[in-house]
């Protein structure tokens, strides 16, 4: 029984008949539709150049063939490892042998009166994006709280369909929980180049609203802001309470080992709801990506199986804005010395991150090729003199045959 | 809608109808082929879809953008005939071509 119905749920089933698992095989995923893909939301399908029938993880015949019962809008609302039983909102007594945590995340709230008003929107779900759309258009006022990835490349994508769009972030620069200031730098003038107003170091104090709709935000520095629709992008929360609440082990995150396995034997987790050790770096967390997913979800499948564990990759993620591909190797977090390769007023350009003499983390803007090496040698724990990786005299095949 | 014939590193053949106007990688993870996940959905962002063409269809399926030529410069096991799926548009004329998977995936 697999508990979500996102990247990682559909992963660890499809992974599972793959590798000749016989046994039943249910998703149970709380909204209305068969899985999709989330990372399009933000970017290709609210632009309106994806059909929402391309964000299908897999066609619906698929789960015929493959004998995967998956279940939609069903939410489950108790879970006994002990007795091997689940309990769904409508009241269903569900057994399993195996049980998957693939419950993802959601939308941190934002703290504020009035964050439940009508016009006042997360991006994560394909409804959210639907909702969304029709107040991104010419001329309206978008108003985004928090300037991390979501809040950004929606905001390309509006700028794109011709709204007036306006960034609040609370710290000082833009991606700052993610990135470096170089990086943020990059992405400030980037979105201000595109017209984008981005206000730094700035809270929200408090949403105006006349009949359950927003009209403007009024900001710490007494501005008032005319809005008319506003996008909560601060982040996200593990869904983790249905595992805590059945005596699973958690801590911002549901705890897993090497092949995903939570504190009990026949329970996993795979995911963003999951924090595991992070190769190469050692240290427990939890990585919000598609690579996280679909590696966990193949973990999962490989112990239920006992089968040998999948290659780890390096974690990577990606985020495009307006013509700017970002690809990232690696997680910088803790990074003591960082080089520049390339030339940043081209667009054109990748940072190195390094801690202990070694490559930890790449951004790369529109620099694949630097993405590609880094993933290798920051998974190969690689000694690399930053100067080398800074120099562009020297080409990258000829450094890559050295390390 | 065209039949292509994948081929995995371990051997592994599956055959799957495509349908015309969908990336060869769409095609390949509907069906759960084995070595292509496609992490990034199509964007051209991860090289996790890398294929081998049938050089008899290779230039059936269009030539490399820059974006992908720069991805497969430094994906492993990169051969002459290496393609990414997802920047492959399938058409009736893949009719029968055969696709290898690369053994780092």
């Amino acid at each position: 029984m697999i508990i979500g119905a996102g990247q990682a749920g559909v992963q660890t089933a499809a992974s599972l008949r793959l590798g000749g698992f016989k046994g039943n095989i249910t998703i149970l995923g709380d909204e209305p539709v068969l899985p999709y893909q989330r990372p399009p939301l933000s970017k290709a399908y609210l632009k309106g150049e994806m059909d929402g029938e391309r964000l299908y993880l897999k066609p619906a015949e698929w789960y015929v063939a493959q004998n995967v019962n998956v279940q939609t809008g069903k939410r489950v609302t108790s879970v006994h490892p002990e007795k091997n039983i689940a309990i769904t909102a409508d009241g269903e007594k569900l057994n399993f042998d195996y049980l998957v945590f693939a419950t993802g995340s959601r939308n941190r709230p934002l703290p504020i009166k009035g964050a439940g008003l009508q016009n006042v929107f997360g991006l994560r779900t394909l409804r959210n994006v639907d909702q969304l759309r029709p107040h991104v258009g010419t001329d309206k006022n978008l108003v985004i709280i928090g300037a991390g990835y979501i809040g950004l490349e929606t905001a390309a994508v509006a700028r794109a369909l011709g709204a007036k769009v306006t960034v609040l972030e609370l710290a000082d620069r833009v991606l700052e929980r993610v990135t470096s200031p170089i990086i943020s730098t990059f992405y400030d003038g980037l979105h201000r180049s595109h017209g984008v107003d981005i206000k730094t170091s700035t809270n929200t104090a408090k949403i105006n609203g006349k009949n359950g709709v927003v009209d403007s935000l009024t900001l710490s520095s007494g501005l008032t802001l005319p809005c008319d629709a506003l996008l909560v992008g601060i982040g996200i929360v593990p869904n983790i309470e249905l595992a805590a609440d059945a005596g699973i082990a958690c801590d911002d995150g549901i705890l897993v080992d090497e092949r995903s396995r939570t504190n009990i034997a026949h329970v996993f987790a795979a995911g963003d709801c999951a924090k595991r050790t992070i190769l190469p770096y050692g240290h427990i967390g939890r990585l919000e990506s598609v690579h996280n997913a679909i590696e966990q979800g193949k973990q999962v499948a490989a112990a239920i199986l006992g089968k040998p564990l999948p290659k780890l990759d390096c974690p990577w993620f990606w985020s495009d804005q307006y013509d700017v591909k970002l690809q990232i190797a690696g997680v910088s977090t803790g990074y003591e010395e960082q080089i520049v390769r390339g030339s940043i007023k081209d667009n054109k350009f990748a940072v190195f991150y390094f801690k202990d003499k070694k490559l930890i983390a790449a951004d790369a803007i529109n620099s694949a090729p630097e993405f590609m090496i880094a993933k290798r040698l920051i998974l190969d724990g690689t000694e690399i003199p930053p100067q080398l990786l800074g120099n562009n005299q020297c080409s990258l095949k000829e450094i890559v045959a050295h390390y | 809608m065209p039949k292509i014939h994948f081929t995995a590193h371990d051997g592994t053949e599956q055959t799957v109808e495509a349908k015309a106007g969908m990336s060869l990688m769409e095609a390949a993870v509907q069906n759960s082929v084995v070595g292509i996940d496609a992490d990034c959905g199509g964007s051209c962002a991860c090289a996790t879809c890398h294929v081998y063409i049938d050089p008899a269809f290779l230039p059936l399926t269009g030539t490399p953008d820059d974006m992908e030529t720069s991805m497969l410069e430094f994906a492993e096991d990169v051969k002459e005939t290496s393609r990414l799926s997802c920047q492959i548009i399938v058409s009736d004329v893949l009719e029968g071509m055969l696709v290898n998977t690369p053994e780092s995936q």
